[in-house]
């Protein structure tokens, strides 16, 4: 049976390689260009459309492309600060995002969508928000996880509900407790001290950290968290190249500020200041280069502005109240899973529309 | 359309046909609940098994003599009855086993499938159909189980029947082993039973 299954399958291929040589010949000969080509300039339509009307070079790869500019500084920064341990990290994090990607877009039968930079970015931050000495194995887990169960599941690039490296980094929570819980210290490369994050520490044992270390990320922390200023300064250049929603940054971060502000004005002895608040922890992170993902975060400046605070009164609740000393996470997943909901109650009104 | 039914067939369309919880999208809150261990699985699916035998044996026995309009309530009352010998054997022999499973062992009696075999199959059948298909779609229902809990204790503990089987250095992830791992192992398991056939059909 397999013989003669055989014959006739080869014989095809036979014949689809005659088929698909025949075209190339004659390709060969075209090239001559018909010198009547210059008469016939193409004409300048006239554009009939309905608004909108785009006139941007925008695509998917450069936005993404764009975003992994920004985040360099902060991955200099990881690198300065936890070396070796940094790099390999974010190696094997992108590197594997790459990978699963290529695997699915070939399992799904689709046009490789690698050099887009979406799986680069995914691989990226999910690398940036793991702790120094996270187990190796296991970050390329969680972006295998990321990629296949958070993105493609739904059906790719634009149809994801969740942020795929917040899911990612979800799933490595649940399932590793204790490591992603362990912090070491800066600069300490391989022999892993651990020590508290600061957000921890004063969770804990209520201790706080000097300002200007939060600043320049002088801190225990995930890898990419710890630096605030330069994350600053990545998502301010996207907000300036409008890749990302400044309402989103500011209302989240404002919301933190003034209820963190809030809680502290009652209580100064249990309660972190929002200084603190605003500068500890993945909230910068999360905030700009996060919340502010185009495919999970809603599409109207109203729906945006409900989003940053309802993120913002989730993130302050659970570091105030929660069982864990951090909710940037938390707070933006459970925000994308209103963001359809907040899509749909504002949008806006056609002209005329009688009011509801 | 009428078809030939015969035992053989009633018993074996519940390994694939109907194979209950993946075709047959019911019974999905135990089979969420319990599959966190190889034992809890058996377990459960062997105890809805016995229900489900019995019960569709004895509703499809005295199906003329219960009154159309009090049929769920008969049904229910026939299939507690079997729940309550299962627990109490469970916990006469199995006492381990009935302690871990709680609750979930009074719930057999809403579950769907038995409600719905009785419903559906039993009601409408004779006695030695209903039997080959109570037996089958309950044997169905328990290698689901059992294939669900080996791979969420292998993954999310690194054991199977409470014995270590993986490599020395495996760190499980606990994940699987979370409520929602048992989504995602379903759903994962339904696409790839879903998937299977239609390669099969595009190859022919």
């Amino acid at each position: 049976m397999e013989a003669e299954k055989k014959v006739p399958e080869q014989s095809a291929k036979q014949s689809g390689e005659n088929v698909s040589s025949q075209p190339t010949m004659v390709k060969k000969t075209k090239p001559k260009k018909d010198p009547r080509a210059k008469l016939y300039k193409p004409e300048r339509m006239l554009i009939m459309l309905s608004s909108p009307h785009l006139g941007t070079v925008d695509n998917v790869p450069k936005i993404m492309w764009t975003v992994i500019i920004a985040l360099i500084p902060a991955v200099v920064m990881s690198i300065f600060y936890f070396g070796w341990l940094s790099i390999w990290m974010i190696t094997a994090c992108v590197s594997a995002a790459l990978a699963t990607e290529a695997l699915i877009n070939r399992m799904k039968g689709e046009s490789f969508t690698i050099k887009d930079g979406s799986a680069v970015i995914t691989g990226l931050l999910l690398a940036l928000t793991l702790p120094p000495a996270f187990p190796i194995t296991s970050g390329i887990l969680g972006t295998i996880f990321a990629i296949g169960i958070g993105k493609h599941i739904f059906g790719g690039l634009g149809y994801n509900i969740f942020n795929p490296a917040l899911l990612g980094r979800a799933f490595l929570q649940a399932s590793f407790p204790v490591a992603i819980t362990t912090w070491t210290t800066p600069r300490t490369l391989v022999d892993a001290v651990s020590a508290a994050t600061p957000l921890g520490g004063f969770k804990f044992e209520k201790i706080s950290t000097a300002f200007i270390d939060l600043l320049y990320g002088n801190t225990g922390g995930c890898l990419g968290e710890t630096s605030a200023i330069v994350i600053i300064a990545g998502g301010l250049f996207l907000i300036i190249r409008k890749y990302a929603d400044w309402r989103i940054p500011v209302s989240y971060l404002s919301t933190v500020f003034i209820l963190g502000g809030l809680f502290w004005l009652f209580n100064r002895v249990d309660y972190p200041s929002p200084w603190f608040h605003m500068f500890s922890g993945g909230l910068m992170l999360g905030a700009f280069f996060m919340a502010t993902d185009m495919v999970t975060s809603p599409i109207t400046p109203r729906g945006s502005w409900i989003f940053g605070i309802g993120a913002g009164v989730l993130l302050v609740v659970i570091r105030l109240f929660g069982a864990l000393p951090e909710g940037v996470m938390y707070s933006i997943l459970l925000m994308n899973a209103m963001t359809p909901l907040i899509n749909r109650y504002t949008r806006p009104k056609f002209f005329g529309e009688p009011r509801a | 359309m009428v078809k030939a039914k015969s035992i053989s067939k009633e018993f074996f369309k519940g390994f694939w046909e109907i194979l209950p919880p993946f075709r047959l999208v019911l019974g999905l809150c135990p089979m969420l609940a319990v599959t966190k261990y190889v034992e809890n699985g058996l377990g459960m699916g062997i105890a809805t098994t016995f229900v489900l035998f019995f019960s569709n044996i004895i509703i499809s026995s005295i199906k003329s003599v219960i009154p159309k309009k009090v049929r769920i309530a008969s049904y229910i009352v026939i299939i507690a009855t079997f729940v309550v010998i299962v627990e109490l054997v469970m916990q006469a022999f199995f006492y381990s086993l009935f302690e871990k499973l709680g609750i979930f062992i009074p719930l057999i009696v809403v579950n769907c499938i038995i409600l719905g075999r009785a419903e559906a199959f039993a009601s409408k059948n004779p006695i030695h159909l209903s039997a080959a298909d109570g037996l089958g779609i309950g044997l169905g229902f328990t290698m689901s189980l059992f294939l669900i809990s080996a791979i969420r204790e292998i993954l999310g503990a690194g054991t199977f029947l409470g014995m270590h089987i993986m490599w020395g250095s495996y760190e499980p992830f606990a994940f699987m082993i979370e409520a929602p791992g048992a989504f995602i192992c379903l759903g994962l398991l339904l696409a790839m039973m879903n998937l299977v056939p239609t390669k099969l059909n595009g190859a022919n």
